[in-house]
């Protein structure tokens, strides 16, 4: 039970960790790095989900039968690209912050709304 | 030619907006991203003739059958969809230059556009494809384009609320992804189409129950459904005011047409509706989602807090819609979604000819407008009264048709209750009524002048469209009750 869905225990503890990251974490760039790894736990999901007992890269090659499912990590590839640009913009946003504000904390840059307001 | 129109549609503004780079001038960029979103909406006008009279339609991207290739798949709803966001997107650009000179520095007016363009095509592609995956692909084109659109507001609150919403929306579109994920487990297939017919043979398993809440979830952060609508008022309230109008008027109602698709479309009715609570969820957050967010909306100072509150409010009476599971119930969604596109953009780009003139959004900075800019301001009070919902405007159309449909289910508690809220929007109608018309104008204001045209003939061009369509309602009813009929099933 416990190795047998080992991958799975993997993909769950890393995306309870991303999502924590994300909520409890007041830095800005704290919280892009645990989106990140929240979505890294999505993309070990799918590409374990491919996998194939015994089944090799699904290049066609002599002697060999069983390949593993390849769509899977092709469309990870994609979202591996779409995960690249939301941590850029992410960090990109959180340069603006910093000059705008001069903080990268969250209390901080409430704070100085609260005044703003 | 005719027979590639629904890739057209996507590919059109999406190779555009690239283009736009080697257009020197920010001008002939504003004249080039107009001809292109009124291209789309030539395009999208003749995708809902086509299927109106031949019903869906279905193209295979590079010619490859499904479920192997990718397709395109076409009918009422969709076509709705593309119907309402294509011509929002064109009556919006129409003022964009001027609006944008004032509210974004000269050297971003291209990138602007590019964006715009962007965001515009990834919203028909989510609303075009057939694919699920596809779908995960084109949200996030089009929410990384939102919030650098987001971010080029001139207050420096547009950059921490772009932030929110780009935390926020990553997590909703991840969310769909591992629902994706767990649904192709299932099943071996992305098509929405295929899996529509897969789905049932496994529907009694944990997997597919955690798919559909993945999904649901992942969604409903999208259209900000009471309670996950805390990114919705700053990014709507800081983004330059073209950004707020084109998206209040659409982003929303794309996350709408995705939770209509997925919950009866790939998962059948039975699942969605029988096996989970989602009717009795869902009616409960409508209403209180309109309730709390219409009271939020008469506390705000701020006229675009106020309205991005109300949108939330909107939003409620569309899930209200929805939670019946009726055909009623859902053509008075669709009416509303159509309704509230026309609404949310007239009062949304009134509100950028205000900022164009005086430069805020502060209600206290509304007092005595209604005789410095009379035209401008009669605009947002019959955007108003359509958003109360009184006769001969949209609003009451959508309405009736939501309480007829609630009543017919034989909720009279809920009837009530949406007449209820519908007061509340008198009350925050009201405020800015009392703030132009009935107060004297602010010292130093006497040089105000009535905005440019280049906003007041897109603002009545959608004006005149809440009333018309108010009035002869035969396109917009006739389109959404196939919609839903061809939704359940029923052939019409």
């Amino acid at each position: 039970m416990l190795m047998g869905l080992y991958n799975d225990w993997v993909v769950v503890v890393l995306m309870m960790i991303g999502f924590y990251i994300v909520i409890a974490h007041g830095n800005l760039i704290k919280k892009i790095v645990g989106l990140s790894i929240f979505q890294t736990s999505v993309f070990i999901f799918y590409i374990s989900m491919a996998k194939v007992d015994g089944g090799t890269a699904p290049i066609l090659a002599e002697g060999i039968q069983q390949y593993s499912n390849p769509l899977p990590h092709v469309l990870i590839l994609t979202a591996i690209v779409v995960g690249i640009a939301t941590t850029a913009l992410g960090l990109a946003l959180a340069v603006r912050i910093k000059e705008a504000y001069g903080s990268v904390e969250e209390e901080e840059i409430q704070k100085k709304d609260n005044l703003d307001c | 030619m005719l027979a590639h129109l629904p890739i057209l549609q996507v590919i059109v503004p999406l190779l555009a907006a690239p283009l736009c780079l080697f257009l020197t001038r920010p001008r002939l960029v504003w004249l080039f991203a107009i001809i292109v979103s009124g291209l789309a909406f030539l395009i999208s006008s003749l995708l809902l003739q086509q299927v109106m009279t031949s019903g869906t339609i279905i193209y295979e991207l590079g010619g490859w059958e499904a479920p192997w290739g990718i397709e395109y798949r076409i009918d009422q709803l969709n076509a709705l969809l593309l119907l309402i966001i294509t011509a929002i997107s064109t009556v919006v650009l129409f003022s964009a230059d001027t609006s944008i000179r004032k509210e974004i520095p000269e050297d971003r007016h291209t990138v602007f556009y590019i964006l715009y363009l962007l965001s515009l095509a990834a919203m028909l592609g989510i609303v075009a494809t057939g694919d699920a995956f596809n779908v995960f692909v084109f949200l996030e084109i089009s929410s990384l384009s939102a919030y650098a659109l987001i971010a080029l507001g001139k207050d420096r609150r547009a950059l921490w609320a772009s932030y929110q919403y780009l935390i926020m929306g990553t997590i909703g579109a991840t969310f769909i992804l591992i629902g994706i994920g767990l649904m192709y487990q299932m099943t071996g297939t992305l098509n929405m189409y295929d899996l529509s017919i897969r789905l049932p043979e496994v529907e009694q398993t944990r997997t597919v129950f955690t798919a559909f809440a993945f999904v649901i979830v992942g969604v409903c952060l999208k259209l900000a459904m009471f309670p996950l609508h805390l990114w919705l008022p700053n990014a709507y309230a800081y983004a330059p005011s073209i950004v707020t109008a084109f998206f209040a008027a659409t982003a929303t109602k794309v996350a709408i047409y995705l939770l209509i698709r997925f919950t009866f479309s790939v998962f059948a009715v039975s699942l969605s509706i029988t096996h989970l609570p989602l009717q009795m969820l869902f009616v409960v957050l409508g209403l209180v989602g309109i309730f709390v967010a219409s009271t939020a909306a008469i506390y705000q100072t701020s006229i675009k807090h106020l309205f991005a509150y109300s949108s939330i409010a909107q939003i409620g009476y569309m899930i209200v819609g929805f939670s019946v599971t009726s055909v009623a119930g859902l053509t008075a969604t669709l009416l509303h979604l159509f309704n509230h596109a026309l609404m949310k953009g007239a009062l949304f780009l009134a509100l950028a000819a205000v900022v164009y003139r005086i430069g805020s959004t502060q209600l206290s900075q509304f007092q005595g407008l209604g005789r410095q800019m009379p035209v401008t301001m009669a605009a947002i009070v019959i955007g108003g009264l359509s958003l109360i919902g009184v006769p001969l405007t949209v609003g009451f159309v959508s309405k009736w048709y939501l309480v007829m449909a609630v009543i017919e289910n034989g909720w009279w508690p809920v009837a009530v209750l949406i007449l209820l809220g519908s007061l509340l929007a008198v009350v925050y109608v009201w405020r800015i009524v009392e703030a132009a018309y009935f107060k004297p104008a602010l010292a130093g204001t006497e040089t105000i002048k009535e905005a440019p045209l280049s906003f007041l003939i897109p603002i009545w061009t959608l004006v005149l469209a809440n009333i018309y369509f108010g009035i002869d309602t035969r396109l917009s009813v006739q389109v959404a009750q196939a919609a839903s009929q061809s939704l359940f099933g029923v052939s019409p």
